[in-house]
């Protein structure tokens, strides 16, 4: 299955977590290849003032360009967009970032439902979202909204996740979805290479 | 809340509208940010066709009034990034404090919190009483909270949190009184503020001021109208006079920054 799936165009990836969901992005990142021909945009929950934590962590780990997200920064192939704090990263026709500092969503800000919705206008059927661990349901109504554009929505198995609760309910309602233990995400990644 | 998507072309048709019946000009607005606005504004209010929606901001005055206030993103903070305003107390307004009259303006103040913390920190370094601040916004229902200086006590303790955080020494309790729900902040702080509205895509300038706090504004500006503002905020500023923007905005792309120097890792710049 994973095959034909590669087949088909990957323009940008959006992977969103919460709780638990570091220690998979520190499993996968190593294992990513540098040239990747999309560009990954990350949006995780966590407290604002701790975002070159995050930021630093990944560098320490990949050859990909890690970058903290920036206000109207291009988003371009083969990089790494990281969220910041107290924001929502929204994504423009031009494909670049517009940052937003609305009401939270799903009690977060960023919000992941957020992101995942405008990046599903903008890529359309070009889109691949992954939904890792979390305790809370962030995420999933963004995820129906990917798959009716015909984007591709990959699921963290939440039999393996630390929590399960977000994974399960992405899981009850994309019935599309991708099922995927961590340490099968790296090589998925790198299969969407085009 | 997640809704369904309006094309660019309602979006668009809409925003005509409201700048031919309104002279409101939104056109120029982070596209992004502005569609997630009217988007999640439809859906909030149960129109059955977009048609209907437009045809209501359009003509019903009452109507339009909730959708300024709806599309505007309002949220704000007191001490919002405590090593701003630590920013302030230490290098810009001791500066300032040297001069016999200090003039300031907050451009885009939303309902008020980042102009009442602006206060205590002039308070606490003696400069109140020779300051004026201007708080400016697009929208007067903002404005006529502002005015009250009353903001929810429920939020009090994590504005208390960032105000020791921007090396505040007081009781930050002696700077209101609780109300019921509500904590009313001094009027002295207050007596040294003027309210107005100013659109600062259509507005000029109105006075030449030492400083200028326009934070979490010029994010929902594209890049065109970015560059109008900081002109518009060139024009108002004084010779070596300082302007501080949010911590995800800068100045950096502008053709004029190089007449600006950056206060240290802050995102404030001096006018050189
Ligand atoms: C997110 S709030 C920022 C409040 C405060 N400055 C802060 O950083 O906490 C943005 C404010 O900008 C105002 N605004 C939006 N467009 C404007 C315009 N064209 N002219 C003046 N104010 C505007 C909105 O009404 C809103 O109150």
């Amino acid at each position: 299955m994973a095959q034909t799936i590669a087949e088909e165009k990957c323009s940008a990836l959006v992977i969103g977590g919460s709780a638990g969901s570091l220690d998979v992005l520190l499993e996968i990142f190593p294992d990513l290849k540098s040239n990747l021909s999309f560009p990954i945009i990350l949006v995780t929950h966590r407290k604002s003032g701790n975002d070159s934590l995050l930021t630093d962590l990944l560098k320490s780990r990949t050859h990909l360009i890690v970058n903290e997200a920036e206000e109207k920064q291009p988003i371009l192939r083969g990089n790494v967009y990281i969220t910041p704090g107290d924001y929502h990263l929204l994504i423009e026709e031009d494909i670049t970032i517009s940052l937003d500092y609305s009401e939270k969503v799903n009690y977060s800000r960023p919000s992941i439902d957020v992101t995942f919705q405008s990046a599903a206008e903008v890529f359309k059927d070009e889109l691949v979202c992954i939904l890792l661990s979390g305790s809370n349901a962030d995420g999933v109504e963004g995820l129906k909204i990917v798959e009716k554009w015909g984007g591709r929505v990959i699921i963290q198995n939440p039999d393996t996740a630390i929590m399960p609760y977000m994974p399960q309910q992405a899981l009850n309602e994309i019935k599309t979805a991708l099922v995927l233990n961590s340490f099968e995400m790296a090589a998925f990644i790198n299969k969407l290479n085009n | 809340m997640i809704s369904e998507a309006i094309d660019n072309e309602q979006i668009d048709a809409l925003l005509s509208d409201v700048l031919e019946v309104h002279g409101y000009d939104f056109l120029e607005y982070s596209h992004a940010s502005i569609k997630r606005r009217i988007t999640r504004l439809y859906t909030l209010d149960n129109f059955v066709s977009f048609a209907e929606f437009r045809y209501a901001v359009k003509s019903d005055k009452q109507y339009f009034k909730r959708f300024l206030e709806e599309i505007t993103v309002n949220v704000t903070e007191m001490f919002r990034d405590p090593g701003f305003y630590r920013s302030l107390r230490h290098d810009v307004l001791p500066v300032l404090g040297t001069y016999p009259f200090i003039r300031i303006w907050v451009a885009g103040c939303s309902t008020g919190e980042e102009a009442y913390s602006l206060a205590i920190l002039l308070k606490e370094l003696n400069l109140l009483q020779k300051s004026l601040i201007y708080a400016t916004d697009i929208n007067p229902s903002v404005l006529e909270k502002a005015k009250k200086g009353m903001f929810p006590l429920n939020y009090l303790k994590g504005y208390s949190e960032n105000y020791l955080a921007s090396d505040g020494t007081k009781d930050f309790s002696s700077y209101y009184t609780a109300n019921y729900s509500l904590a009313k902040f001094d009027e002295s702080l207050s007596s040294k503020m003027i309210f107005s509205t100013h659109n600062l895509v259509s507005d000029h300038s109105f006075n030449e001021f030492q400083l200028i706090l326009c934070r979490n504004v010029l994010i929902y500006f594209d890049k065109e109208l970015q560059h109008k503002v900081f002109q518009l905020f060139d024009n108002s500023l004084e010779k070596l006079g300082y302007l501080a923007l949010g911590s995800k905005e800068s100045l950096d792309f502008w053709p004029k920054a190089k007449e600006y120097k950056r206060v240290k890792l802050e995102k404030i710049w001096r006018k050189l």
